[in-house]
């Protein structure tokens, strides 16, 4: 086994022999997301590497805790990238803590979600079993898709130690356009967007500012630059790179951060507080101190859920809480995976 | 495979032949309806005397809340439904239900759970897999009735949909507003969207759009207890575990799917095709690397080989070079001036590659017409062999040349020939090998040689099953792709959702003691991946 396995699942084989709870945890870049974590800190950061890399299959394998740095710069040199443009919120971040925490970047609409372009994922279950699900090939029905079920599982279901994703060929040419509007008529221009093949791969409103970012062949990004009156944002690139990271000014605020996701011509949303858009207005961001209440319900009014990001009370109910029936195969599922409740428990529900 | 000794459990299974006279596109095997007269006897599906006692007693139970012709138990009333797509497999239900409300389907799970009977799901049966056999002492749930299109909306580009809405008639319906629905697996103008979901259903787009899981939203389940859920959301996300992912592809085995909301995306401007000859198959798949390489995400590409060329062209005339031994099919879409840019990159590839001709449809009747030979290439098959098998391996690219002269072997050695047709852009294959059903013998060999080419599949890091599922055909095959561990937890997962194993029991996931019978009498590599499990 390579260096670092066989001590994790030594670690997860004792964790569970004396059912000691255990916070599994790669580069520490989202600490703060989720319900507070506890448990004895189990690291993946010592098992790292790309384990296989060939450009033109389009898919890349590599251990839960390589630094994603590592594989965007191996990717970036082959002419490709992970289409999902992963947040990086710090330079630790590790490709097994993107997968597991399910987020993705301004690219996400357009291009797909972590889970659409996770093919395969090897993990250690809560019996210290090593498991391994889908492949490195784009198209595998066999067996009932748990790779995808792992991303965004916040680790609660299995310790992944290896993935395999899809990545994309880099566009030929990008551009970011900008226009000052109000948020109600940018979400007016994203649907109208939205609503035609245009190159559009990222699309965000804040501060009374719309960026739209085209990518495509050159002749592509040109066509599309015709037909949307919009002036070219030069520091385009290093917008969607600190927006992903949260570096912008807008995150720096003391009060809590929302992430709410909805339907994208979804009207901006009737609650106090900063909005910021992405995902062409599928994802609103909210800096409030408005009632907890007050966000979920604006969030299922227009078919959506609200998820408290950072900030506020995480020992509450950070996530959307569940229906009886869901919350009920949740808890089926954990039992199914980790029977003695050992990978972090509570981060994602005080039930699981 | 699908000889009986090895199906214990399903002692009635009847071998028959598979037929190619479709009267759909491209399924591997005949519908129900159009069999030889030639087939093996049929039995009724149960003669015990506590089978036909139960038969009563349910029907009489669902008449209460059922039309009287939406509950069949007479066995010509049940014949339609005893096969899928994959007609080698057949057998009668005990009942078949026909609900057409949601409330009903809930009232018949909650009836079978509380009696304990068995439920198989079915939609369009078009499945290629058997996901959809019906079992002897089951109830067949047909949702043939729950084909309405609920909901569109535009702004959000998502449609609502009952689950036996044909793929097609999605597209069709929001044509208009300039969007259409992406997946399109070969037999969209007769296959039903809730099939679509259970079997992950992909087609010849799914290289940039992706298969059925990356374009539906959300999904509305009845438990196996008659419980109604949500999962997902008409957002691009939902709160929990990705219940919509582990449910596209789990085969009828977690949840019946009462309605589907699917993501719909803008027409393109414009599609071009280009259609290029190789004198040598592995050249061919070093021009599709070399596409790929060159940073370009064709909407489609396609691959065929010389006995499929030659059987398509004889049978629509699509244009192909007769003499080619592979052509390749490389669609592109998007702006007009973006496909012209690519157009010529890629033409400029498949030169350097040696294509010995390079084709691109001048127009959209030609563009067609090239379309219309590799849509047409099962049943071309199925002219020139009174029977052929489809099977439906993943590979990782690379090894295309390999595996095909690997296959090229096999055919030699089983004296069996086989047509080759891929989707070559994601390394999903479907072999098709000929065989006569009315030769004794042909059709165990076939089995025996499809089985060799799943192996090799699995051998070079591929899959068993790309895109028509595991259903009953490929059960066995399981047990060489995952090891006793990994099945175990299929298991547990299963049950979360349906502890007591009523929702198309059987399927997709093999038992452990299956396995090691199956192992017992197929060592492969001289290693056994059951090693601790005791044999019997």
């Amino acid at each position: 086994m390579p260096e670092g396995l066989t001590e994790i699942q030594e670690a997860v084989a004792q964790a569970a022999a004396t059912n000691t709870p255990l916070c599994i945890r790669g580069g520490g870049s989202k600490d703060f997301y989720g319900r507070e974590p506890r448990g004895q800190v189990l690291a993946t950061t010592s098992h790292t590497g790309i384990v296989a890399y060939e450009p033109s299959e389009l898919v890349i394998t590599a251990r839960a805790g390589t630094p994603l740095r590592q594989i965007s710069a191996q990717l970036d040199a082959a002419g490709q990238m992970l289409g999902f443009e992963p947040p990086q919120f710090d330079d630790n971040a590790t490709i097994g803590g993107i997968v597991a925490s399910g987020l993705s970047g301004s690219r996400r609409p357009y291009s797909g979600s972590v889970r659409d372009f996770v093919l395969g994922v090897q993990c250690i279950n809560g019996r210290a079993e090593f498991l391994s699900f889908g492949g490195q090939v784009m198209k595998n029905v066999a067996g009932y898709d748990v790779s995808r079920l792992m991303t965004g599982a916040l680790g609660t279901l299995g310790l992944i130690t290896e993935v395999s994703m899809k990545v994309l060929p880099a566009p030929a040419q990008e551009m970011t356009l900008r226009c000052s509007v109000s948020a109600d008529r940018a979400i007016k221009l994203f649907t109208e967007w939205a609503r035609q093949p245009l190159p559009v791969s990222g699309a965000s409103h804040v501060d009374g500012v719309l960026r739209v970012r085209l990518s495509g062949t050159e002749v592509g990004v040109a066509a599309a630059r015709a037909a949307l009156a919009a002036e070219e944002d030069p520091g385009g690139d290093d917008f969607w790179r600190r927006l992903g990271a949260q570096s912008i000014a807008f995150f720096n605020d003391s009060r809590p951060i929302w992430r709410l996701s909805v339907p994208s011509a979804a009207p901006a949303l009737d609650v106090d507080g900063d909005l910021l858009i992405d995902w062409g207005g599928a994802l609103r961001w909210l800096k409030t101190d408005a009632d907890v209440e007050q966000i979920r319900d604006a969030a299922t009014r227009c078919g959506g859920h609200a998820t408290l990001f950072r900030g506020g009370d995480r020992r509450g109910a950070v996530f959307q809480p569940l229906s009886p029936v869901l919350l009920n195969w949740h808890q089926n599922l954990k039992q199914a995976f980790d029977p003695g409740g050992i990978f972090n428990p509570g981060r994602m529900y005080p039930e699981i | 495979m699908l000889l009986p000794t090895v199906l214990p459990a399903l002692g009635a299974l009847i071998l028959t032949v598979l037929n190619p006279n479709l009267s759909r596109p491209e399924l591997c095997a005949g519908s129900p309806t159009d069999e030889p007269s030639t087939m093996t006897e049929i039995r009724p599906a149960m003669t015990s005397q506590s089978t036909i006692a139960l038969r009563e007693s349910l029907a009489t139970e669902f008449r209460n809340f059922l039309p009287a012709d939406a509950v069949l138990s007479a066995y010509e009333d049940l014949a339609p439904y005893e096969c899928d797509g994959l007609s080698a497999y057949r057998q009668a239900p005990m009942l078949a239900v026909l609900p057409d409300t949601v409330e009903q389907i809930q009232h018949v799970m909650r009836t079978c759970s509380a009696r304990g009977v068995p439920v198989v799901a079915r939609g369009a049966g078009t499945g290629l897999s058997g996901g959809a056999l019906p079992l002897a002492n089951g109830v067949l749930l047909s949702l043939a009735k729950f084909n309405r299109i609920l909901e569109i909306d535009p702004d959000n580009r998502w449609a609502r949909v009952q689950p036996g809405v044909r793929n097609l008639a999605i597209s069709e319906s929001v044509h208009a507003l300039n969007l259409y629905y992406a997946p399109d697996p070969s037999s969209q103008i007769a296959c039903s969207i809730g099939g679509n979901v259970a079997e992950n259903a992909g087609g010849v787009h799914c290289l940039k759009y992706g298969l059925t899981v990356h374009n539906i939203l959300k999904l509305d389940i009845v438990s196996v207890d008659g419980q109604r859920a949500t999962i997902g959301a008409d957002a691009l996300d939902s709160a929990g575990y990705d219940l919509l992912a582990l449910l596209t592809g789990s085969e009828g085995m977690l949840g019946i799917i009462v309605e589907v909301t699917v993501r719909l995306l803008p027409l393109p401007d414009v599609a071009k095709v280009i259609m290029a000859a190789f004198d040598d198959a592995t050249q061919a798949g070093n021009g599709v690397a070399g596409i790929i390489g060159a940073g370009i995400l064709p909407a489609g590409l396609e691959m065929m080989d010389n006995p499929a060329i030659r059987a398509t062209e004889d049978f629509v005339h699509a244009g192909y070079p007769l003499d080619a031994e592979a052509i390749l099919l490389c669609e592109l879409d998007g702006t007009a001036a973006e496909v012209d840019a690519q157009i010529e990159q890629v033409s400029r590839v498949l030169n350097e590659h040696g294509a010995s001709d390079v084709r691109v449809a001048r127009d959209e009747s030609e563009r067609l017409r090239f379309w219309s030979g590799r849509k047409a290439a099962f049943p071309a098959v199925g002219r020139i062999s009174p029977d052929y098998y489809c099977i439906d391996g993943t590979i990782p690219r690379r090894h295309l040349g390999t595996v095909l002269q690997r296959i090229a072997e096999l055919s030699g050695e089983y004296g069996q020939r086989v047509a080759n047709v891929f989707h070559a852009g994601d390394g999903n294959l479907h072999p098709l090998i000929l065989y006569d059903g009315n030769k004794p013998g042909e059709l165990a060999r076939t089995e025996e040689l499809g089985a060799k080419i799943l192996e090799l599949c699995i051998d070079v890091g591929g899959t068993i099953t790309g895109e028509h599922g595991v259903g009953m055909e490929k059960i066995d095959q399981m047990c060489i792709q995952f090891d006793a561990k990994t099945l175990a937890q299929f298991h547990a997962v299963k049950a979360a959702f349906d502890s007591n194993g009523l929702l198309n029991p059987g399927k997709a996931v093999p038992t452990l003691a299956r396995c090691a019978e199956f192992r017992a009498m197929h060592v492969h590599h001289g290693e056994l991946p059951f090693p601790d499990l005791e044999r019997f």
